[in-house]
């Protein structure tokens, strides 16, 4: 429990999940829906993509799909994190908890303590961490909730301004490459664009392209 | 939205919309993890297109703001997030202090405009 109330990252998360809540209060989704969803997916980006996308009339494939392509990330970090948590009594069946709880903040946790606990405590470490970070997301998601219907306009989109504040600065602070940098500014730029065009998966569209670009100019460098 | 609110429905719509879509990544790499090297192409690119794609949803939420959002006036939104950033860049690249500036100056704007 230390660890997750010493955490820095926790004040981060506590306000994305404020930010949900309020969100998903202003879209018209149910408190036990949103409590469900931060339980179940519990990756902040695939929520709010989600609940907008969801919100603003898209289809349940449509928003899948968005949903998908944003948790391709978790992917890399389940990787790299696992081996970790592993030693030669482990089963597969074991770490199926521990990898539902990995997320970017989760993740980056992992990587600063995991020298000071001692391997094959690791996994319970995990489940510690999770369950508390999720309790604290919980009460944040409901708070958020509860502020946004009984709040005044003008507090209630401070809390929605929230959720892209945090999100901006804490990608912004992951970049670690040029393509990273690249990436989020033209996806910045690309969606207003593509909103133009009013396809119903603007995010997809703006996202794959400014995403692939950052890439290519990734590529061109290196060969130079 | 509003005919699905609580129900069953709206529960296969958040398990098939957004939990095994989202799940599946994880489980695959429980599963199939062992050979991906982190520093790999395909994983440089996989993170670019899921960087782009959040920074898309943060450029929706600010261009089509949700509900109390949008009694914001555009250029004060856009204004409060780019002041956040530059508190977050002048404080070597501080999250806590950055929000905090990018909600006192949409604040500070809303109360001066009445």
């Amino acid at each position: 429990m230390r660890s997750v109330a010493s955490t820095v990252l926790t004040l981060v998360l506590f306000a994305t999940y404020l930010g949900i809540g309020a969100l998903a209060h202003d879209t018209h989704f149910s408190l036990g829906w949103v409590l469900a969803s931060t339980v179940l997916v519990w990756a902040g980006p695939a929520q709010i993509i989600l609940i907008s996308t969801l919100g603003s009339g898209a289809t349940v494939v449509q928003a899948a799909i968005a949903v998908t392509v944003s948790a391709i990330r978790l992917f890399p970090m389940v990787v790299s994190v696992l081996p970790m948590m592993r030693t030669e009594q482990t089963k597969r069946r074991h770490l199926v908890l521990a990898t539902h709880f990995i997320a970017v903040t989760l993740w980056v946790e992992c990587f600063r303590l995991f020298p000071q606990v001692p391997r094959e405590r690791r996994i319970a470490f995990t489940h510690g961490l999770g369950i508390g970070l999720c309790s604290v997301c919980l009460f944040a998601t409901t708070l958020g909730y509860g502020l946004a219907a009984n709040l005044p306009p003008l507090l209630g989109a401070a809390i929605l301004l929230l959720t892209p504040l945090a999100f901006l600065l804490s990608t912004a602070r992951n970049c670690r490459q040029l393509s990273d940098v690249l990436a989020l500014v033209l996806g910045l730029a690309l969606f207003p664009l593509v909103s133009l065009l009013q396809t119903g998966v603007d995010i997809l569209i703006s996202g794959i392209s400014a995403g692939t670009i950052a890439y290519g100019v990734h590529r061109w460098r290196e060969r130079q | 939205m509003s005919d699905f609110i609580g129900d069953w429905h709206a529960l296969l719509v958040l398990v098939i919309a957004g939990f095994l879509p989202n799940e599946v990544w994880r489980m695959l790499g429980l599963w199939f993890g062992g050979g991906i090297d982190e520093g790999s192409e395909l994983l440089v690119w996989v993170r670019a297109v899921a960087t782009a794609i959040l920074a898309g949803v943060i450029a929706q939420i600010l261009v089509l703001p949700p509900g109390s959002l949008a009694s914001i006036p555009d250029w004060l939104r856009y204004g409060a997030v780019a002041a956040g950033f530059a508190v977050f860049m002048l404080t070597r690249r501080s999250i806590f202090a950055g929000v905090v500036g990018g909600e006192a100056v949409m604040l500070a704007g809303k109360w001066w405009l009445g």
